[in-house]
């Protein structure tokens, strides 16, 4: 249990996916202009990597270990999330319209996405079980959510402020992030 | 026979014309902005940023050479599992060659490695380019490609790890050391804030002189 505590915290807070591992960037520089499409990406993310985390935990654990064949884990791991993407999609149009126009067009951008690849090879990695590496995708999807949403709502502020010529736009989204990747490394003593 | 002729006289200028494109005026990462994963998590050092500019520089050629070989006989629909397939086989093989030869680098690169499958860069050359274009442009312009990336991936490392050590280390050889800094280095540089501080300054340069041709 205190194992499945530290991983959770150590993913949301520490080890952030954005502010020290730098995964999944494309979707925060691009997604957090607005605090609404910030929220439905981030959620969509960490749908995809739940569900990514235990489809490949279940291959890895049941089936590449006990055959030996782990190296293959690459190309495996990609054909999978890329089929559960195209999954997920076709049920929630199915299922619930509202939901599907909020992330619909989120989803295919998350298949080469590398919080979701990234998330799955760190399971491998640490040779995490099942229920470890469920634990594992909601803390980086946590994450990765909580700093999209910080992101935006500064970014909303940003835009009114006078920003030099040549630092406007991306640059300092970068030197933003900076900021709050210096911030988050306070909590590093907190394990 | 005479178009085939004339293809070939015109191929050794277009060669360093799409050679020169990727490394210059499309640059993946100060102009484009792509493929940003790998380049801030893997430019703690200038040794790190050369292995991974040499691995993603072997997966672009062989990934680009293959799938030009096999732009005609993919069906229009499925092409993007098989560039992806195609690519991750790549991604494979450089990461059992690692693992075997150089185990230091592979374990510094750790999950990025694996990562490269999902570079944009890599995706994009054979969307954009490898899908529509004979076998040996698509190997020049995935080559400029892979040194435009491995080029902003050695200006990015050098500036860290001068700054945030105070000296400079290549496959084990010590270059040279500042005075005052290797003794008191400004450490944060090779950390995550680092990262994103270098890449920021460095896209407003790159702006900053875009700005003043214009004017």
């Amino acid at each position: 249990m205190n194992s499945l505590l530290t991983i959770f915290l150590s993913l949301v807070l520490i080890n952030n996916f954005i502010l020290s591992k730098f995964l999944g960037l494309c979707p925060f520089f691009g997604v957090s202009k607005k605090l609404s499409n910030a929220i439905s990406m981030g959620a969509a993310v960490t749908l995809v990597m739940l569900l990514a985390s235990i489809a490949t935990g279940i291959i890895y654990n049941y089936i590449l270990i006990p055959y030996k064949i782990q190296f293959m884990n690459i190309i495996i791991y990609i054909l999978v999330i890329a089929a559960l993407v195209q999954i997920v999609e076709i049920v929630i149009k199915r299922t619930n319209i509202l939901l599907y126009n909020a992330l619909g067009i989120y989803l295919p951008l998350i298949t080469t996405n590398c919080a979701v690849l990234g998330i799955t090879l760190i399971n491998a990695q640490n040779n995490y079980s099942l229920l470890q590496s469920i634990v594992s995708a909601l803390g980086g999807g946590l994450g990765f959510t909580l700093m999209l949403i910080i992101m935006s709502a500064i970014r909303e502020r940003n835009e009114l402020a006078d920003t030099p010529k040549s630092m406007k736009g991306l640059p300092i989204a970068f030197i933003i992030a900076a900021l709050l990747s210096l911030a988050f490394m306070g909590f590093n003593g907190l394990l | 026979m005479e178009s085939q002729e004339l293809k070939e006289k015109v191929s050794a200028k277009k060669f360093v014309q799409e050679l020169a494109k990727g490394i210059i005026l499309t640059n993946p990462v100060f102009v484009l902005v792509l493929g940003l994963c790998p380049t801030l998590a893997v430019t703690t050092s200038v040794n790190n940023a050369l292995g991974m500019g040499a691995g993603v520089i072997f997966v672009l050629l062989g990934s680009n050479l293959i799938i030009s070989i096999i732009r005609k006989v993919t069906p229009v629909m499925v092409r993007i599992p098989v560039f992806i397939v195609v690519i991750a086989s790549f991604v494979t093989i450089l990461s059992l060659v690692f693992e075997a030869y150089i185990p230091p680098l592979y374990e510094s690169l750790g999950i990025y490695l694996p990562l490269i499958v999902v570079n944009c860069i890599i995706l994009g050359r054979a969307e954009v380019f490898a899908s529509k274009n004979p076998i040996i442009y698509s190997i020049a312009d995935g080559l400029g490609a892979g040194l435009g990336f491995t080029l902003s991936l050695i200006i990015i490392s050098f500036l860290r790890e001068v700054l945030g050590t105070g000296s400079l280390v290549i496959f084990g050889k010590h270059l040279f050391s500042i005075p005052v800094l290797s003794s008191s280095p400004l450490s944060v540089f090779i950390m995550p804030p680092g990262a994103f501080i270098i890449i920021a300054l460095l896209m407003a340069f790159f702006r900053l002189i875009g700005v003043l041709k214009n004017e």
